[in-house]
């Protein structure tokens, strides 16, 4: 949503602070907890922790398109699943696994396939693009599904983490922990990043065509192609996601691409918050702690999606600006 | 050219003609999915992501009363039934709340149906596929195979549902209120129309076409959980090469498609015949955005 | 003409509609008795039409109440209220366009409680009341000419068998002859006992059909009398609806 201007939020100590100190504190606060946990959480939290940020990650690269200019995607899996692929054949082809080069490839894969897909879907609106991204994102699928010599068709492909280089300045092995630094940083910085676009002349028009697409169009914005701008760079910061994903888990899947995962970033979106950017990383945080919570209490086989899917479908109705906007309603109170 | 005429060549006829029969059967069953589908999108501006599921449901309904009562056909009419009160209730519980509201919210709503009902049927049946035998066994020679009657019995039933749910749209009372409430929904209010009444009729009809085709399917292929995604993507892709909102238009771009890619199965594993259908909607989206027989809504 | 009836048979009180953000009506207030002709003058954009609209329900009021036969009737959806007696004609008529003739009336007359037998007298005088629309009653609604359109928004509505028509400028774009021909079937459905709230913008017909007359500006009436003590030279006339 348009940023509303925030009223100067009070500190206990009842100092009033401008809305953009406050977020940095708040984010500070946040980067600081971040960064200390693979310090003090267990193994399995830890990685938790990571994966939940990659995820939001992906999440938010969605939010670019649902929440500021308004078009539903459901293509998000190819893009992740590109990153994913291109990441794994850098790792595969180069000699020591390259970290930069994978990064190089995941992002060029997505971008390409965000190209693709924007091309075609869109010139169509609303649900009619929705539906061709979701078969868009499919057709990805099977094309990677089937070409088994490429991808390892269903088996997908595994590598080995690279070392953490950078020339001249680092050169360590990626223990978890410094996997957990490094995508705390890349989702920081694209967080930050995604936080600058929005809020840049850029994201401006994007939010005026989410809002009245026919006006903008007709004060004289080429909205084409600002949408197909808007696809690419969701596409990139989906496919870094992917690449992600990769390095941390050392495999590369075609499950990854079939279409569910786009609907879990939906997913994600909806429960934090469309449009907040912050929202779906805290909506994929939810959603991952209710399944691991659900899964401990009621035991592995339970269908966790069950519940979740009925909170999901009574937040669409109820609570349609997500866990973060009612969060921030209950706060301006 | 001569490298089609080469292509074509390498296929015998008979091939060729038994394929062209598969790919009808198909399309029949696709055609069905897809009018349901139409029919919610083109009057409720609904795009019903759950709609595989539906199929799947009906599918697995229809295993059920089978297995309890050994009846194909009752099995048909009960799980069209059921799915169809299943509908209509689902309806009144997540789509109705969000009548008037932006149409991406029933995606979205539709889509968390998709999930539960999926997850609900793994839970409930496990991962095995399960089977229902054909009701009707007896085969007729096909130039050098055994074709069986029922595909082309669910060929026919699948058309004789069609039309008789053409009909109905066009001479019935229920009918005019539909076709009324498209055109004009606040003026079919003021005629004395309950809208909301026929908006909840429209979706369970279109439920009860998807669970008719899962359970006509389900002794083609086996009943699974995921069953329906396949069939829904397909039906999507169908819906917009045909144009979305236009009946007659999903009928004939089911058969097509599935013509292409049984054509295609002769050469290409079936896994890969997809691309077809990938191909056509391409194509269409570059030409024809609208679709090919689009209605002017 | 014997005097209306004690209690109005459609009241409403105090309305405010609004568009969104744009606040249209501010507090209308009239009544309508039973078998009584009701005129709704006024400018364009007063309020008008979001009146009867809001009376039928198909724009929720924010404010105020609208009784029907004595009961409040706000919320109460469109469709309760056409089976009610209340039928709502609009402005550029809205008839099906791709349903026939036949089919447009039947969307009124597909009604439960109606026999055969009654089906076939309401079909009967319709069609008495309007010879063309017997003779294309298989053609769909959009072939028709815009008078042609207009009696069958009108026959519609009488299908309903209601105790009120809320009718939105039915002479809007009307030649002549046809505006005399709307001017007839008012007079009629009068004789038989339906009340009308006609709004229009034609003053000569609505003085001469109407028993008395409610001036609208800026949403909200500004005056109301009897027909008869108007005319269409009035002063008042001139500062409302002027150019």
């Amino acid at each position: 949503m348009t940023p509303l201007p925030q009223p100067h939020r009070k500190t206990p100590g009842n100092v009033a602070i401008g809305p953009a100190a406050a977020f940095w504190i708040g984010f500070g606060v946040i980067l600081a907890l971040l960064v200390v946990a693979p310090l003090v959480l267990p193994p399995f939290w830890r990685r938790f922790l990571t994966e939940i940020l990659i995820w939001g990650l992906l999440a938010m690269s969605s939010d670019l398109l649902i929440g500021y200019t308004g078009m539903v995607s459901f293509g998000h899996s190819a893009f992740f699943g590109l990153g994913m692929y291109g990441a794994a054949a850098a790792l595969l082809t180069s000699d020591p696994p390259n970290l930069w080069l994978a990064i190089l490839y995941g992002l060029a894969g997505a971008a390409g396939a965000a190209l693709f897909v924007a091309y075609f879907s869109t010139r169509l609106r609303d649900i009619y693009f929705a539906i061709t991204t979701l078969i868009f994102s499919q057709i990805f699928y099977v094309i990677i599904f089937t070409w088994t010599a490429m991808t390892g068709g269903e088996n997908g492909l595994i590598f080995t983490r690279p070392r953490f280089t950078i020339p001249f300045l680092v050169d360590m092995r990626f223990t978890p922990a410094v996997m957990h630094w490094f995508v705390v940083a890349l989702v920081a910085g694209s967080y930050l990043l995604l936080r600058r676009i929005t809020r840049s002349p850029f994201g401006m028009v994007l939010q005026s065509i989410r809002e009245n697409e026919a006006r903008t169009r007709a004060i004289g914005y080429p909205v084409e192609r600002y949408k197909i701008v808007a696809v690419m760079l969701s596409g990139l910061f989906a496919g870094l996601a992917g690449v992600l994903y990769a390095v941390q888990n050392e495999f590369a899947a075609p499950d990854f691409v079939f279409f569910i995962t786009s609907g879990d970033a939906v997913i994600f979106n909806v429960m934090g918050g469309i449009g907040t950017l912050a929202g779906p990383i805290v909506g994929a945080g939810v959603f991952q702690l209710l399944r691991e919570l659900l899964s401990r209490v009621f035991g592995d086989q339970f269908p966790y999606l069950i519940p979740l899917g009925m909170v999901f479908i009574v937040m669409v109705i109820f609570v349609p600006q997500g866990l973060l906007g009612f969060a921030r309603r209950w706060l301006n109170r | 050219m001569d490298l089609i005429l080469g292509f074509v060549q390498s296929a015998p006829v008979e091939l060729i003609i038994v394929q062209t029969i598969n790919g009808i059967v198909t399309g029949m069953i696709l055609a069905l999915v897809a009018s349901g589908l139409t029919l919610i999108f083109g009057i409720m501006d609904v795009v019903n992501f759950a709609h595989g599921e539906l199929f799947m449901l009906g599918a697995y309904c229809g295993v059920v009363v089978f297995a309890l009562t050994g009846n194909f056909w009752l099995a048909l009419l009960t799980a069209a039934f059921l799915v169809a009160l299943f509908g209509a209730a689902l309806q009144i519980v997540t789509l109705r709340p969000l009548v008037g509201r932006d149409p991406l919210t029933t995606i979205l709503a539709t889509f968390g149906t998709s999930l539960i009902l999926q997850n609900y049927a793994l839970w409930q049946f496990g991962p095995v596929s399960r089977k229902i035998g054909e009701p009707i066994t007896s085969q007729f020679t096909l130039f050098y195979l055994q074709y069986p009657w029922y595909r082309i019995a669910v060929a026919l039933l699948s058309a004789a549902i069609i039309g008789a749910f053409y009909l109905f749209l066009k001479h019935s009372k229920f009918g005019i209120w539909i076709r009324a409430t498209t055109q004009d929904r606040l003026m079919a209010q003021a005629m004395g129309i309950p809208v909301p009444w026929v908006l909840t009729g429209v979706f369970a009809f279109g439920a009860a076409l998807a669970a008719a085709s899962g359970v006509l399917f389900a002794p083609l292929g086996g009943v699974y959980h995921t069953m329906g995604l396949d069939w829904v993507l397909k039906a999507f892709i169908v819906v917009v090469v045909g144009g979305m909102g236009s009946l007659g238009g999903s009928i004939v771009a089911a058969i097509f498609i599935s013509l292409l890619e049984a054509y295609a199965s002769i050469w290409v594993s079936p896994a890969q015949a997809v691309i077809v259908s990938f191909v056509a909607l391409i194509l269409t989206l570059l030409f024809r955005p609208t679709g090919l027989f689009a209605t002017p809504k | 003409m014997s005097a209306p009836a004690a209690e109005p048979l459609v009241q409403v009180e105090d309305l405010h509609t609004y568009y969104g953000k744009s606040h249209i009506l501010h507090g209308v207030s009239l009544h309508v008795g039973r078998g009584e002709v009701v005129g709704l003058l006024g400018r364009n954009g007063v309020g008008k039409s979001t009146t009867l609209k809001t009376i039928m329900g198909l724009v929720p009021p924010a404010q105020g109440s609208i009784r029907y036969e004595g009961r409040s009737i706000a919320g109460t959806p469109p469709h309760v209220l056409a089976r009610h007696g209340i039928a709502y004609v609009p402005e550029d008529r809205r008839i099906f366009r791709l349903l026939t003739v036949m089919e447009n009336l039947r969307t009124g007359l597909d009604r439960r409680g109606v026999t055969e037998a009654r089906r076939r007298e309401l079909l009967e005088q319709v069609f008495a009341s309007f010879p063309v629309l017997a003779e294309r009653r298989n053609q769909a609604g959009g072939t028709l000419s815009g008078g042609e359109q207009q009696m069958l928004a009108i026959a519609r509505a009488m299908m309903l068998e209601p105790r009120i028509i809320l009718l939105d400028e039915p002479t809007e774009g009307l030649m002549p002859r046809m505006v005399a021909q709307i001017r007839e079937i008012v007079d009629t459905l009068q004789r038989q006992g339906v009340a009308i709230l006609l709004v229009e913008q034609n003053v000569p017909l609505t003085l001469a059909a109407s028993r008395r007359i409610y001036i609208m500006e800026k949403g909200v009436v500004r005056h109301h009398c009897a027909a008869a003590e108007l005319s269409v030279h009035d002063p008042i006339i001139q500062q409302y609806l002027g150019v």
